[in-house]
């Protein structure tokens, strides 16, 4: 496995660009809302930014809202064109082909997460959603976090509600635009009628309230990272290094590894951030020392590590171009051992590494 | 802050956002408008004069406190008028701009000291800031950006408020408000797109205002769960705190300009990582009074700097500066040390010591961390 070119795109992004190239090529963008909660008000938000881009003279028409509105909703759905949902059963869905006929340059979608009727030609709002796009027309959406797939039973196991609708987060990190739409959540419950007066959290329902909004935060910070990682390698500037914590655990068959990658995935949880664990392939292990560096990236990987065999007749060469490709701020690597410290340290690789990691914080650990 | 003021003390909120224009204030003044209509008394104790149209338009209605004149080198300064604002004693007192420094003069050096006069006199404060004013990111935000802010407002100030609410707009959206003239006056423009609003600073400066509020909420759901037994989550939040033991951080201190920013990221990975942090500082002679008065004061601003971000600090004498900060490691229990990378200098390498070098080797049984330098050059954005 050798390093691979940092500025290589992954299939992953090629795919994304394509999309939103295809996209692009009618100027369709998708924004999207998203709200930890109901009641958090991502319906005002988005009407009223739909409201201004009607004022600033772009086509903006409304083709699904939720069905209980505040007042404030209310007042700006007033100033607005709407093409009527079509209502089947229980079911509310997109009139796509009025839409479509009605051409827009802008259509409202409130909420994303709704399921469409049997007879409807996509299964699912977000494919709907998707046709727009494809024909040229932008969107503005709202989401919920309990109906983001990846989300959902954790949303479940915290608030006990449930859903069957979900839309892939892959669709919410190949969104153009993305905002949260972020309350306190004691205001969140005064929406509903609760009392507001206390410091902090104070009660059980707002500290659920609150887990939901900490998850909301980090999932559109996680589509902002990968927006701006898009941008950076679109226009070819350098990698942004530090707007979150990566760590990267360098094991050898000597360190303390399984303390070091302990302490990695501690710091991970804490700083709600990434963890790599990399070993540097060395000739001349034995097979007992082989099977252990193998024990370690396995446990690495059961912990949520990415983990990586670096090839290299330089260590802290192959450490350092690692480290920079996948924009590490935390370098952990374990002391030498005792015996030959003077070699060690002085020479290789410790010091070396610390000279050799500007930018990077590097963390010794010991034996 | 003594105990007994927290009987009186009254809730902070602070409106974050990473850039002027992304609607701070508008926001602020939006839920003030609600909270007056519940029936809350609410008052403008400042607001910055350059609002934006909208802005001032969501402030109507709203009292406001008159700002206080204060002459410095005969100019004319507007501030916060705090005497009057306590005199006045809303419920709720709106400031704006937390990270402001006063006119030299004023009673207080900084805004967010006035606003630690209204807490403790039991007026709720509402203000706002950009996450680029957390003291401890200060070193981040120049890797991240090429920006070195200059204020800056300790992480504790932001730690203490009852709520953080993330302000969010897209770079898109904030950029179209710069060209349509809707936060700065047309001449600055120019400049401010090729500078701070470049496409790449806002994505990052956001991502971090998204992290910095998802970290306060988690910091205040702990809070709630130390003082509560309930427990809510089925998987368990925090497995590895859970059976780690205790860390503890040592930051060593020297009168070099690089212990300002081990500081800084020393007091934010204890944040992080719930631990103890003591600054200390090893003399060679036998008094710190003899040190040379260009590297005393140094140190004694390293000092201060450590203290107001709420670190207990040390003073010992010792011949060997490496060997004595790793005894008093070990005999409190230190986890992990914070060390500022050796410059590798002239004088260092022809004494032949090289201070990095020495505690990483006599400190075999603790972490050593050696803390990166993240000052960049604004060439290289």
């Amino acid at each position: 496995m050798r390093i691979s070119d940092p500025v290589r795109p992954s299939p992953e992004r090629l795919l994304k660009q394509v999309q939103a190239e295809e996209n692009k090529r009618w100027g369709a963008r998708l924004k999207i809302f998203l709200g930890y909660a109901p009641g958090v008000g991502k319906s005002y938000r988005m009407l009223d930014e739909a409201r201004r881009r009607h004022e600033r003279g772009e086509d903006v028409v409304v083709g699904a809202v939720q069905g209980e509105q505040s007042e404030d909703v209310k007042a700006l759905l007033q100033k607005l064109e709407s093409i009527p949902s079509l209502q089947s059963g229980e079911h509310r869905s997109l009139d796509l082909d009025a839409i479509l006929r009605r051409a827009p340059q802008v259509c409202v979608v409130d909420p994303l997460g709704a399921a469409n009727p049997v007879t409807s030609s996509n299964p699912h709002r977000w494919q709907d959603v998707q046709e727009l796009l494809r024909n040229g027309i932008s969107v503005l959406t709202s989401v919920n976090l309990l109906h983001v797939e990846e989300y959902r039973e954790k949303v479940q196991a915290i608030t006990g509600k449930c859903t069957t609708e979900t839309i892939p987060k892959s669709f919410l990190l190949a969104a153009d635009d993305i905002v949260i739409v972020d309350v306190p959540a004691d205001l969140c419950l005064a929406r509903s009628g609760e009392k507001l007066t206390s410091i902090g959290i104070s009660n059980a329902q707002e500290r659920k309230l609150s887990e939901l909004r900490e998850l909301a935060l980090l999932l559109t910070a996680e589509v902002v990272d990968a927006q701006l990682e898009t941008y950076v390698h679109a226009h070819g500037i350098e990698p942004v290094f530090g707007t979150h914590e990566r760590f990267l655990v360098c094991i050898t068959p000597e360190s303390n590894a399984t303390a070091m990658i302990q302490s990695g995935i501690r710091n991970k949880e804490r700083f709600q951030g990434e963890l790599y664990v990399a070993y540097v392939h060395r000739h001349g292990l034995s097979e007992d020392e082989s099977a252990r560096i193998e024990t370690y990236l396995q446990a690495a990987r059961g912990a949520g590590a990415t983990t990586e065999i670096l090839e290299s007749d330089d260590p802290v060469v192959a450490i350092r171009e690692f480290a920079t490709q996948k924009r590490i701020t935390q370098i952990f690597i374990g002391h030498g051992s005792h015996d030959n410290w003077r070699d060690r340290l002085f020479g290789d690789p410790i010091l070396r590494l610390i000279r050799a990691s500007d930018g990077i914080d590097v963390r010794v650990f010991p034996q | 802050m003594s105990a007994s003021d927290e009987s009186q003390r009254r809730k902070l909120k602070v409106y974050l956002g990473y850039a002027a224009g992304v609607g701070k204030t508008f926001q602020m003044l939006s839920d003030a408008q609600a909270a007056a209509q519940r029936g809350l008394d609410v008052v403008i104790a400042y607001f910055e004069p350059h609002a934006r149209p909208d802005t001032i338009a969501q402030a109507d209605g709203l009292e406001v406190v008159p700002p206080r004149d204060v002459e410095y080198r005969n100019c004319v300064f507007k501030e916060m008028d705090t005497a009057a604002t306590l005199r006045r004693k809303p419920d709720i007192a709106l400031v704006d701009e937390l990270a402001h420094t006063n006119v030299p003069g004023s009673e207080r050096s900084k805004r967010w000291e006035d606003v630690q006069m209204l807490l403790e006199s039991g007026i709720e404060v509402w203000t706002t800031m950009n996450v680029q004013h957390m003291e401890s990111l200060y070193d981040q935000i120049w890797q991240v950006t090429g920006i070195q802010v200059r204020e800056t407002v300790p992480d504790w100030v932001v730690r203490r408020a009852a709520e953080i609410v993330a302000v969010d707009v897209t770079p898109d959206a904030l950029l179209n408000r710069l060209k349509r003239g809707a936060i700065y006056k047309p001449e600055i423009v120019e400049k401010a797109l090729s500078g701070f609003f470049k496409a790449s600073n806002l994505g990052a400066l956001r991502e971090m205002t998204l992290r910095q509020a998802a970290h306060e909420v988690d910091l205040r759901q702990t809070a709630y769960d130390e003082t509560s037994d309930v427990r809510l989550s089925t998987e368990p939040p925090d497995k590895a705190s859970e059976d780690a033991p205790k860390e503890r951080i040592l930051i060593l201190i020297t009168a070099d300009t690089s212990t300002a920013m081990v500081i800084r990221r020393g007091r934010r990975v204890a944040d992080y990582l719930h631990a103890d942090c003591i600054a200390l500082f090893v003399h060679r002679t036998p008094h710190i009074t003899e040190l040379p008065a260009e590297e005393r004061h140094a140190l004694e601003k390293h000092l201060r700097f450590a203290r107001s971000l709420q670190m207990e600090t040390r003073v010992v004498a010792g011949i060997d500066i490496a060997k004595t900060a790793v005894e008093f490691a070990r005999s409190n229990q230190v986890t992990q040390v914070f060390v500022a990378p050796s410059r590798g200098g002239l004088r260092d390498r022809l004494l032949g010591r090289n201070f990095v070098e020495n505690i990483v080797r006599l400190a075999e049984d603790l972490q050593v961390t050696v803390v990166a330098d993240r000052s960049r050059k604004p060439a290289s954005s």
